[in-house]
């Protein structure tokens, strides 16, 4: 619970003020319109129905104002680096902005439908009111200054033989109500998580919707049609006293002075909730667009077993730190796309690279166009890098990583680092030790890893250093040949699948044991256990920290750390 | 976009416009518009849309998630064979559906909506595309080395030699480790 607390302190906060906020502005404007006395006539006429549109506007307004900050992640990581005097894990949590996009656009999606019954009410309600010809109070409202040019009126709908549908498609609120209504259902229902992860290309072009969303927005308030008494007409006439007796107003001759009232409307304001938002976003589209014409130089390109792209690259000014990730796009394969990959390349490395792994039409399109090696290399473009350092992990004296499946790539950046700094002797490599434990089905899709293990191994023993890390792999996908050759080789030096001195395990780690090795190995140093992959083994992993974590300060300590690399 | 199948997307479009469809008529029959009639129809056809496209096609390539508790509606709709099976119909279908509750300003969201999905699912027929049930997977296990291997190991490797291990008795009860094995959590 304590680890929770420390690791998700801030974005719990957000979302508590975030929350807060909606709260506070639904209720305050929902009072405001439910009680307000300019507003007396007009809540005659549509009841509380008025007070619930409203307020679910005014929550609209403020959620489609963050709705676009969280994905200006140019703007994001200029935030994140001038904040380097902030802690980190501050920093951190601007990673998650992805969550907070679709919390907002959740909440979006909910005061729609509120702001939308709501008006559906007022309409029909409108509607009744001028149609009624019963001389009661709403249609004596109904029928105040509508057959004057004068802008006085109460109820926008002025004849009485039409339906709430034919006003719906004639006036401007509800004609662009609708065009925004369809274009953010659409945008919601190509974003559902399969849509996403099966066609990406669906949801990233119909998710462009949202400037048809924004711009409808934008204009539709302006019309004015839902109204109040202006504050002249307060003056003159008194809401609370009138109403007794609607049928002598503007006649003298009555104790009580009333003059008919007046009603204006109540100006657009969306534009001022969205349009900074607005800017900010076409800004970071621009810079994006200009970050990609910067030239990226391609040094190296190389096709690993099992479909995987390596590609080296170079790009005047790149700096990146580990763990930290690349959007990539190719004009030659798709213009639009843009697709995120860790780097793999460590940052003492002259080059920066990104392995890639066919998983999808884009990787597949772009592995063949490598694949075809013509003679001028497709023009890539660059944006990034962004994420987080994984810095933490120098810090710890001993550290455990894990690296379960395509988990395994942000590692490559780290041992390279380690590695290179170790050899350096820096001075803020904290790290002794290393145990990283690789856990995947089977090892053809990362050969490449295997590579870079066999290679680390080698300057591991060149420089007389064996023992600073400490590497199992885990097949969990083996079967019966496999493990037949395991033990038929269960005495060659090298192991059969690898080719790494380290021997190959099958099946899942045992953690307890390993945690009772590593503590018992170390037992009075802090240990950080660093993991990427799913979140069953972040459980397992969590429970072993806490159980093999002493009660004694001075005794050695399991620190848990999930990386959303 | 080579293996785009569009009828996926149809499909999470229609379950949506079954639940506006659903939505817009419940808050027009309760607060009685005029012309609540169309609201109840509205509600009719959004339930029946619903059911007709929450079990989940099986994609051509790959895995495809299942709902939850969808297996028993996907038993229903197979029923019906090449009815549900062809995306023709169900654009026809849907396009039906949705013009009776465009007379309603409540329901007529539903409509775009679901006339949008119609408009998918016409394009998914055109590509040749088709809704196909996702099975369940057999429970059994097919027999291991072809019926040779009388009694599979229990134990996970590296195992002990022979010689320390009890011989197992006749009608496979549970074998008693010689050595501790600690089962891991999963």
């Amino acid at each position: 619970m304590g680890n929770w607390v420390v690791n998700h302190w801030f974005p719990a906060v957000v979302i508590a003020a975030w929350l807060g906020l909606n709260v506070f502005l639904f209720v305050y404007y929902f009072l405001l319109f439910d009680r307000d006395k300019k507003f007396y006539y007009t809540r005659v006429l549509l009841g509380s129905a008025l007070a619930w549109a409203r307020a679910s506007a005014k929550c609209l307004n403020f959620n489609s104002m963050l709705i676009l900050l969280p994905v200006c992640r140019n703007l994001l990581s200029f935030l994140r680096g001038t904040c380097s005097c902030c802690r980190r894990t501050m920093r951190k949590q601007l990673d998650h902005n992805l969550t907070f996009h679709k919390l907002v656009a959740y909440a979006i999606a909910l005061f729609t439908a509120v702001h939308i019954i709501a008006h559906l009410c007022n309409f029909e309600w409108y509607n009744d009111s001028q149609q009624a010809a019963d001389g009661s109070l709403s249609s004596i409202l109904s029928n105040l200054h509508q057959d004057e040019e004068s802008n006085k009126w109460l109820n926008p709908i002025h004849t009485n033989s039409t339906t709430p549908a034919y006003v719906t498609f004639t006036t401007i609120p509800g004609l662009t109500g609708v065009i925004i209504t369809v274009a953010l259902i659409l945008m919601v229902t190509s974003s559902m998580e399969f849509i996403r992860r099966s066609y990406f290309e669906v949801f990233w072009y119909t998710h462009h919707l949202f400037i048809i969303y924004f711009a409808g927005l934008v204009i539709h308030g302006i019309a004015g049609l839902v109204r109040g008494q202006t504050a002249e007409s307060l003056n003159k006439h008194n809401p609370e006293h009138c109403v007794q007796d609607p049928t002598h107003w503007g006649r003298n001759n009555t104790d009580s002075h009333c003059e008919e009232p007046e009603f204006g409307s109540i100006p657009a304001e969306s534009w001022k909730w969205v349009l900074t938002p607005i800017l900010l976003y076409v800004f970071e589209r621009f810079l994006r667009f200009w970050r990609s014409r910067q030239r990226v130089v391609v040094t190296k390109a190389v096709v690993h077993p099992s479909k995987v792209l390596e590609l080296q690259m170079h790009k005047k000014g790149f700096s990146m730190e580990v763990g930290q990730y690349i959007f990539i796009n190719c004009p030659s394969v798709s213009r639009l796309e843009w697709h995120p990959f860790t780097l793999t390349s460590a940052p003492e490395e002259d080059f920066f690279s990104v392995h890639i792994r066919a998983a999808g039409d884009w990787t597949e399109n772009l592995i063949d166009t490598f694949q075809q090696q013509k003679p001028k290399t497709p023009r890539i473009e660059v944006d990034g890098p962004f994420g987080t350092a994984s810095e933490d992990v120098f810090q710890y004296e001993v550290a455990m990583l894990v690296g379960a499946g395509i988990g395994v790539t942000p590692f490559a950046s780290v041992l390279k680092s380690v590695w290179y700094k170790f050899q350096h002797a820096d001075q803020r490599l904290k790290t002794k030790k290393i145990y990283f434990y690789w856990l995947c089905r089977d090892t053809g899709a990362f050969a490449w890893f295997n590579d870079l293990l066999a290679s680390l191994e080698q300057e591991m023993e060149e420089s007389g250093k064996t023992g600073f890390l400490n590497y199992r792999l885990f097949l969990t996908g083996w079967d019966n040949s496999i493990a037949g050759q395991a033990a038929f080789n269960f005495d060659n030096d090298t192991d059969v699948v690898t080719g790494l001195k380290q021997k190959t395990s099958f099946g899942r780690p045992m953690w307890s044991n390993e945690f009772s090795a590593v503590a018992t190995a170390h037992p009075r140093s802090v240990v950080g256990v660093f993991l990427c992959g799913p979140q069953a083994l972040a459980k397992s992993l969590q429970n072993c920290c806490h159980q093999y974590s002493s009660l004694d300060p001075r005794k050695v300590k399991f620190y848990f750390n999930k990386e959303n690399f | 976009m080579g293996r785009i199948e569009w009828a996926m997307w149809a499909n999470e479009q229609a379950l949506a416009s079954g639940l506006i469809l659903v939505t817009g008529g419940i808050v027009a029959v309760a607060a009685q518009f005029k012309g609540w009639p169309f609201a109840a129809y509205a509600i009719a056809a959004g339930v029946f849309v619903c059911l007709l496209e929450y079990p989940r096609g099986k994609r051509k390539k790959g895995s495809t998630m299942e709902r939850c508790g969808q297996k028993y509606l996907t038993a229903v709709v197979k029923v019906f064979g090449p009815i549900t099976r062809n995306y023709y119909v169900r654009a026809i279908l849907h396009a039906a559906l949705a013009v009776p509750a465009g007379f309603l300003l409540s329901t007529i969201l539903g409509t775009a909506c679901l006339g949008i999905a119609s408009a998918i699912y016409l394009l998914a027929a055109l590509r040749g595309e088709e809704w196909n049930p996702i099975e369940q997977k057999p429970q059994e296990r097919p027999p291991v080395g072809g019926g040779t291997i009388k009694q599979p190991p229990t134990m996970p490797p590296p195992r002990p030699p022979a010689e320390t291990r009890k011989k197992p008795p006749a009608e496979l009860a549970g074998q008693e480790n010689p050595i501790p094995v600690t089962v891991e959590a999963e």
